[in-house]
């Protein structure tokens, strides 16, 4: 009896990764996902931490699109790994702090990892040919294949017509004639591919599936590795850079102000972690104060707080200031106006 | 056949995920894991994933801070 053929498929969500995964189940190999979270994913809840997208879908889509596909999906943390990769990226970054072409690399390295350690036989990614200006080019496809290592068990089934046959191809894994020469960003090859396949509900592409490629996310990233003079962070630092408004009027601190009701309760499990002031003697949003404040850092911070509370035209309202250790204390302070809150400060 | 508890609070999907399916692989077929979490989005994704795997989600409960679900280890 003949071996069966299985392959990992590193699934981000999006369609190509659907697309490409269900070409080669469609060839009788045994499939199973991997998706990566890397602690930038826009993938999974952060956008509904916020009351404004609770009408959105909360759904995962790499857990639906695995639901989808009938193939099991192992989820690895790799939030400390990829600190490197985003410190030092070899390749650089694009437009922002994404480091896209490492991050590939990285993944299918440790994705060929994985495929040896539960004895799978190659790796199959969604990359189209021209469809990133960074990571999904004709250069880079080669760059990829080699420095993850897994060299020719990558297999690219939505463009593999336009690249030398792999392994699983050369030695009659998989048939190339049923595999796709897809190019570019167009995207109506794989929407009629879709439909071929039956897929009628798919995660549209908007903007990337990665938080590094925003360009506001990736200026506070970067304002808080200079006001810290160092490139380290943590988990919670990924969290917080993606809730509030980020001001930061100095460099030894900054205030998060929550936006609005679903910010403010998932920022409640910071106050142990953090200063945290909101207006005590009218409505007003929770803030939360980052690095090394003075006390006219705490009175200016209050200020600013009370600018966002319905007392924000008040000649003085009383802000309640909470230490780390929960002790309270209360600030009378006049709320800064529009015109005294400079756009430099907000990051 | 045994209880396990696991505290995944103040974590937002999906690492309520994926610290379930680490703790999963550490217990036998049958035993009993009851998942605490704060991200609502648990309530999709943890039965998406136990769906997947192979195991059987027991019970949900909503409340208004804390979702707790309680799953049963399959094969």
């Amino acid at each position: 009896m003949s071996k069966q053929i299985r392959a990992v498929s590193l699934i981000s969500g999006g369609l190509d990764s659907m697309l490409a995964t269900k070409a080669i189940m469609e060839q009788g190999v045994h499939v199973e996902g991997i998706n990566f979270f890397t602690g930038f994913c826009v993938e999974g809840h952060t956008h509904a931490i916020r009351k404004k997208d609770k009408d959105k879908p909360k759904r995962n889509n790499s857990l639906w699109v695995a639901e989808t596909l009938g193939i099991k999906l192992h989820i690895i943390d790799i939030i400390e790994e990829y600190k490197d990769v985003l410190i030092n990226p070899k390749h650089g970054y694009g437009a922002n702090m994404n480091p896209c072409l490492d991050c590939k690399v990285f993944m299918v390295k440790k994705a060929k990892q994985w495929m040896e350690e539960n004895d799978f036989d190659f790796i199959i990614t969604g990359e189209v040919m021209g469809q990133r200006p960074m990571s999904q080019r004709r250069e880079t496809m080669p760059i990829i294949s080699a420095e993850s290592g897994a060299d020719d068990r990558l297999v690219r089934p939505l463009c593999a017509q336009s690249l030398p046959a792999t392994l699983p191809e050369r030695e009659g894994w998989i048939h190339r004639d049923q595999l796709f020469d897809f190019s570019g960003r167009g995207r109506k090859p794989q929407m009629a591919l879709a439909n071929e396949y039956g897929f009628t509900d798919y995660s549209q592409p908007a903007g990337g599936c990665c938080f590094l490629t925003d360009e506001s996310y990736s200026n506070k990233l970067v304002d808080l590795w200079k006001s810290r003079g160092t490139k380290e962070y943590d988990l919670d630092d990924v969290m917080l850079l993606k809730v509030g408004r980020h001001i930061r009027p100095n460099r030894d601190f900054k205030v998060i102000v929550a936006r609005e009701d679903g910010e403010a309760r998932f920022m409640q499990g910071y106050k142990k972690s953090f200063i945290n002031m909101n207006c005590a003697s009218h409505k007003g949003p929770l803030a939360l104060i980052e690095g090394d404040p003075s006390a006219e850092d705490l009175h200016l911070a209050a200020q600013i707080v009370a600018r966002y509370g319905q007392g924000r035209d008040a000649e003085e309202v009383d802000v309640m200031v909470r230490d780390m250790s929960g002790n309270e204390s209360i600030l009378q302070v006049k709320p800064l106006g529009v015109d005294e809150l400079p756009k430099e400060w907000f990051i | 056949m045994s209880q396990f508890e696991l505290d995944a609070r103040r974590l937002l999907c999906p690492l309520p995920v994926i610290r379930t399916q680490d703790k999963i692989k550490t217990l036998a077929v049958g035993d009993v894991l009851v998942v605490t979490c704060t991200d609502p989005g648990v309530m999709q994704d943890i039965p998406a994933w136990s769906r997947i795997n192979g195991h059987k989600v027991l019970s949900t409960e909503s409340g208004e801070y804390e979702f707790v679900i309680t799953i049963e280890v399959g094969e």
